[in-house]
């Protein structure tokens, strides 16, 4: 622009236009331009407003238990149940990563007319790795490592490329709740109800796995206070893999490979410092100190041993003791 | 060794409750190492040996209120009372006869009596383990019978792992003052002597 107001340039007819005329039409240029821009993204706003879902051209159907629409055929008013699975938790959309975007980013804008062309549900969708695999702003998440220890899983082993992340992790209310929650037990709640989606479910077990769900209580009824468990650790905690280079491991095994030792977990080299407690470690490492993290970060394992302190004291007392008791019985051997 | 040397200190309720007191406390203190050592129990399995130490454990739980009890019905309890006059001076005085009287010749500076069951040593380390760390290590072991009942987080830190601390570490005391009592118990008229007593009821004096 610079450049434009220094020299009076020639005009496609070859004809000279004065420098005021240029800087004129660009300054309308610039306005039309931020203009639309401000247009677009006023209305995109709206349409991206799950709260106000009555209004969303697609969730005024989707988060509702029935729809109405106009029966072209019979020209008349038609109220439907919605298929339940299709129906959407708008307030758990609104507060999910992926609030920026609207419907129709990731699904066809065809979807807006009703009825729905019957070969849209044959439509392609992204995955996870199209938008974030090779991404740079979400290295720290290693999409492309889940992608290859995902791939080493029961899931993928059993229901191949049509295992996507979604079948875990919905893509309309997912939310990163291990890297940013603070509490556990509501990690382990949302992590668990991933699994408890599908494994307490017949219909969508089914659906994989080809067979009816195993009932949980009473497969894992060698587990020692088993609620306690299933509400303070994560199901993954003993049906994944760890690895250290991954935040969640993403390889779940087949239950015969399943941690089944109590001593795995409550001992001072606890399997689940390595997974549940690996982020809050990190954490609490860098914020709050060391001590109280080591100290907080113990407190699954069983007795003195949780401590290393506690545990060294515990044996010099009892080297301190047996060398006393030999000692006394030497004298009183030799001073009878 | 006449039978006028004798003392009945034992009586049959205190020998029963003793008998169980030890079995439960022994299996308590091996299967307490073996669950939080890595030598997990390779022969009975991890489950069985948390099920043993749960039983064990409501045993000497039951076994402590007989105990308790029988102190407070029977001239037993007597036995258990601090004098404030010597506190200090008493259990010294018998300290120093178990590491340098006993072998220069000295004499018992405490005989044993109908009016004296312990030593002021011996009676020190039975108040403190029978009243404060079995009581300790049974109310930490009832709540980690039933952990949902233990308060989530005291001053930050998890209410269990400061109950599982407790618990241990009173166990460990006791494994520590069992260690000693055996050994002590062997240092007497001949080594076997008061090992008889606890099956006899009676004590020479």
């Amino acid at each position: 622009m610079r450049d434009i107001t220094i020299f009076n340039v020639e005009d496609k007819n070859g004809s000279m236009i004065n420098q005021s005329y240029i800087i004129l039409k660009m300054k309308f240029c610039w306005i039309i331009l931020i203009s639309i821009l401000l247009l677009c993204s006023t209305s995109n706003s709206e349409a991206q407003s799950y709260k106000d879902a009555q209004h969303h051209k697609c969730l005024k159907c989707h988060s509702n238990q029935t729809y109405s629409f106009k029966n072209d055929v019979t020209n008349k008013e038609e109220k439907r149940l919605m298929n339940p699975y299709y129906i959407l938790d708008t307030v758990a959309m609104s507060a999910g990563v992926h609030k920026p975007f609207d419907c129709t980013d990731c699904h066809s804008s065809e979807y807006q007319s009703y009825p729905h062309k019957s070969t849209l549900k044959l439509e392609p969708l992204s995955t996870c790795l199209d938008c974030h695999g090779g991404d740079a702003s979400f290295a720290s998440y290693k999409f492309d490592k889940i992608q290859e220890e995902f791939k080493k899983s029961v899931h993928y082993k059993v229901y191949g490329d049509n295992f996507s992340c979604s079948k875990c992790h919905s893509q309309h209310t997912y939310v990163a709740t291990a890297r940013n929650s603070n509490d556990v037990l509501e990690i382990v709640d949302f992590d668990n109800k991933m699994c408890l989606s599908c494994h307490n479910d017949m219909k969508k077990y089914n659906l994989v796995a080809g067979h009816s769900n195993p009932k949980l209580v009473q497969i894992h009824s060698w587990l020692p206070n088993q609620e306690l468990h299933f509400s303070h650790v994560r199901c993954i905690e003993c049906h994944t893999e760890v690895i250290d280079s991954l935040m969640v491991s993403h390889n779940i095994l087949s239950k015969d490979k399943a941690v089944k030792k109590c001593i795995q977990c409550h001992s001072s080299d606890s399997k689940l410092k390595a997974s549940l407690y690996k982020y809050q470690n990190l954490q609490k490492r860098s914020g709050k100190g060391i001590g109280s993290a080591i100290l907080t970060n113990s407190s699954y394992t069983i007795g003195t041993h949780q401590s290393p302190i506690l545990k060294l004291i515990s044996i010099l007392i009892f080297l301190a003791t047996l060398g006393g008791i030999v000692v006394h019985s030497i004298f009183r051997i030799f001073k009878k | 060794m006449s039978e006028t040397h004798k003392i009945y200190f034992y009586p049959v309720w205190l020998r029963i409750w003793h008998g169980f007191n030890a079995i439960g406390i022994l299996v308590l203190i091996i299967t307490g190492i073996s669950m939080q050592s890595d030598i997990n129990s390779a022969v009975i399995g991890f489950n069985m040996t948390v099920n043993l130490h749960n039983i064990a454990g409501i045993v000497v739980f039951l076994s402590y209120f007989a105990f308790f009890i029988g102190n407070l019905v029977t001239n037993n309890g007597r036995f258990y009372l601090i004098k404030m006059k010597g506190f200090f001076k008493r259990p010294i005085k018998q300290g120093q006869y178990y590491l340098w009287g006993m072998f220069h010749g000295e004499k018992y500076p405490f005989p044993l009596s109908e009016k004296r069951k312990f030593n002021p040593l011996q009676k020190y380390f039975y108040v403190l383990v029978m009243y404060l760390a079995v009581p300790i290590v049974m109310v930490t072991g009832l709540a980690l019978l039933f952990p949902e009942i233990i308060i989530d987080n005291v001053y930050g830190i998890s209410g269990v792992f400061v109950t599982a601390i407790l618990h241990s570490a009173m166990g460990f005391f006791i494994s520590i003052f069992l260690i000693i009592h055996l050994y002590i118990a062997s240092v007497g008229k001949s080594p076997w002597e008061n090992y008889k007593s606890m099956i006899t009821g009676w004590h020479h004096v």
